[in-house]
């Protein structure tokens, strides 16, 4: 039997454990984002009523917040280590790179710039987490039960061009990051298929692309709108 | 044309010890008729001639099948044809005046030995520590006497058509072996005379793959675009479905 330590930092255990904590945070994306379409209205309440519901699952929420942490980290340190694993196995790097013709490669900038959108992405979340949940506590008042006005506060800090640039530049560059990840982490599973491969291929596309429409139009909504 | 002159910028390195660099070279009445190979033995004779030393490359059966022949010519590996070693390549794809940069496939698991030809024993080491079968001695079985569907005869033959060039590897962004590697697992995975070492075969390659110091994979599939057999990463994925099955299920 092989020791389970040496199956997950072997070359393909490596990859397996980042596809799954990738796709783990697609769907995690995918929840942020259709929750935070609530922030395109003007009305506090249902946006604010959204994250107090959130908090009120309180030990659930808090082992799923560390769950996210954990694969979070894990993401960003395997994907660290395949990137200067890529320096150390070629070491003299050529002096001209091409591509391949024909439409078999899948090399594209997406996924020649898998680690460096990740770290922007990275230091967002970092940035995003300090602005948004360790940020300024704005009270609201719904049925007579104080909580967390959240709406106000994203209304507030979107109204820094600096702040909206940085988050629409880095979300839009974590566009390129899922659009190579989606598919990339079915064929780290193993799931290569002529039925299935086409599909999860656009569909990874059109993921990259609503997460990405989606995260960008609300910094951009209330900024030209909620001055 | 008959009369081309060509830019050529050679990667040149006098010994495994030594620090190559990329040299000029004008090579004048190149004929669109040639090989590429044909070319660089027109480059060596007028080497040799100036009293020179002439670039060594590898080269063999000159048809494509031996795997032997190597070089990245313009950041491809085997240049620009799909489904074609060096060898096949030919020098109508090049016009008067054109700069071709030639060099050696790069990876830390491929030592320079001079010039243009790398040591590429480590595809060696990766086939014996799982890439063979057991087999009976005595009579020639049957033929047809084992059936084996259509299908998975096929796949195995797309996997089994390998030359174990390294183009693959010279190709990936991250120097992987995941091709080759993956194209012998799964060769002989789809196959019954494979079966018998199936499970240790598949945790060996990939564990001698990770020993030799290539890197991980990261699905560029640029392997699959250059590789001169066109082998499809879907191999890739079937490695990886065979080593968790070998590590993950069995007591292997």
């Amino acid at each position: 039997m092989q020791p389970l330590f040496k199956v997950v930092w072997s070359s393909v255990g490596k990859k397996f454990i980042m596809a799954l904590s990738g796709l783990a945070m697609v769907v995690f994306l995918v929840e942020h984002v259709v929750g935070n379409l609530l922030l395109y209205s003007t009305d506090p309440d249902p946006y604010n009523k959204y994250g107090h519901f959130l908090v009120s699952l309180g030990s659930v929420l808090i082992v799923v917040e560390y769950i996210f942490v954990a694969i979070l980290l894990f993401h960003a340190y395997s994907g660290i280590t395949i990137a200067l694993g890529s320096n150390k196995a070629r070491p003299i790097g050529y002096y001209k790179v091409g591509n391949a013709s024909g439409d078999a490669s899948r090399k594209t900038f997406s996924s020649k710039t898998m680690i460096w959108t990740g770290i922007l992405t990275f230091v967002f979340i970092v940035i995003h987490l300090k602005t948004f949940k360790f940020g300024a506590y704005y009270a609201s008042h719904v049925g007579g039960e104080e909580i967390r006005d959240l709406h106000t506060l994203v209304w507030e800090v979107f109204r820094s061009p600096a702040y909206v640039l940085f988050y629409v530049i880095t979300i839009f560059l974590l566009g390129f990051h899922l659009r190579h990840g989606f598919w990339s982490a079915f064929q780290s599973l193993g799931v290569n298929h002529p039925r299935y491969s086409p599909f999860i291929y656009c569909l990874g596309i059109l993921i990259a692309i609503a997460v990405a429409a989606g995260f960008i139009g609300i910094p951009v909504w209330i900024y030209f709108t909620g001055a | 044309m008959d009369n081309m002159t060509l830019n050529l910028k050679v990667w040149r390195q006098k010994d495994a010890s030594s620090s190559g660099k990329m040299v000029d070279y004008k090579l004048d009445a190149v004929s669109q008729h040639m090989s590429f190979l044909e070319m660089l033995d027109v480059l060596n004779e007028k080497l040799i001639k100036d009293g020179e030393d002439p670039v060594e490359f590898d080269n063999d059966c000159r048809e494509g099948i031996c795997g032997t022949c190597s070089l990245v010519i313009n950041g491809v590996a085997h240049g620009p044809w799909n489904g074609t070693a060096t060898c096949q390549l030919h020098m109508r794809e090049y016009k008067h005046g054109d700069t071709i940069a030639i060099e050696p496939w790069r990876a830390a698991a491929f030592p320079i030995i001079k010039d243009l030809v790398v040591d590429r024993s480590a595809m060696d080491r990766i086939m014996q520590a799982g890439g063979y079968v057991s087999m009976n001695a005595g009579g020639a079985p049957d033929a047809n006497g084992l059936p084996i569907a259509k299908h998975f005869a096929e796949d195995a033959m797309d996997a089994a058509s390998c030359i174990g060039c390294g183009a693959c590897i010279a190709s990936c962004p991250n120097a992987s072996a995941s091709l080759f590697t993956a194209a012998k697992i799964s060769q002989l995975a789809l196959l019954p005379q494979g079966a018998p070492e199936r499970q240790r075969r598949a945790l060996a390659m990939v564990e001698q793959m990770d020993a030799e110091g290539f890197g991980d994979c990261s699905n560029h599939a640029e392997c699959e675009a250059t590789c001169p057999k066109e082998i499809s990463i879907s191999h890739i994925a079937r490695m990886k479905r065979e080593y968790f099955k070998a590590a993950l299920i069995s007591k292997v």
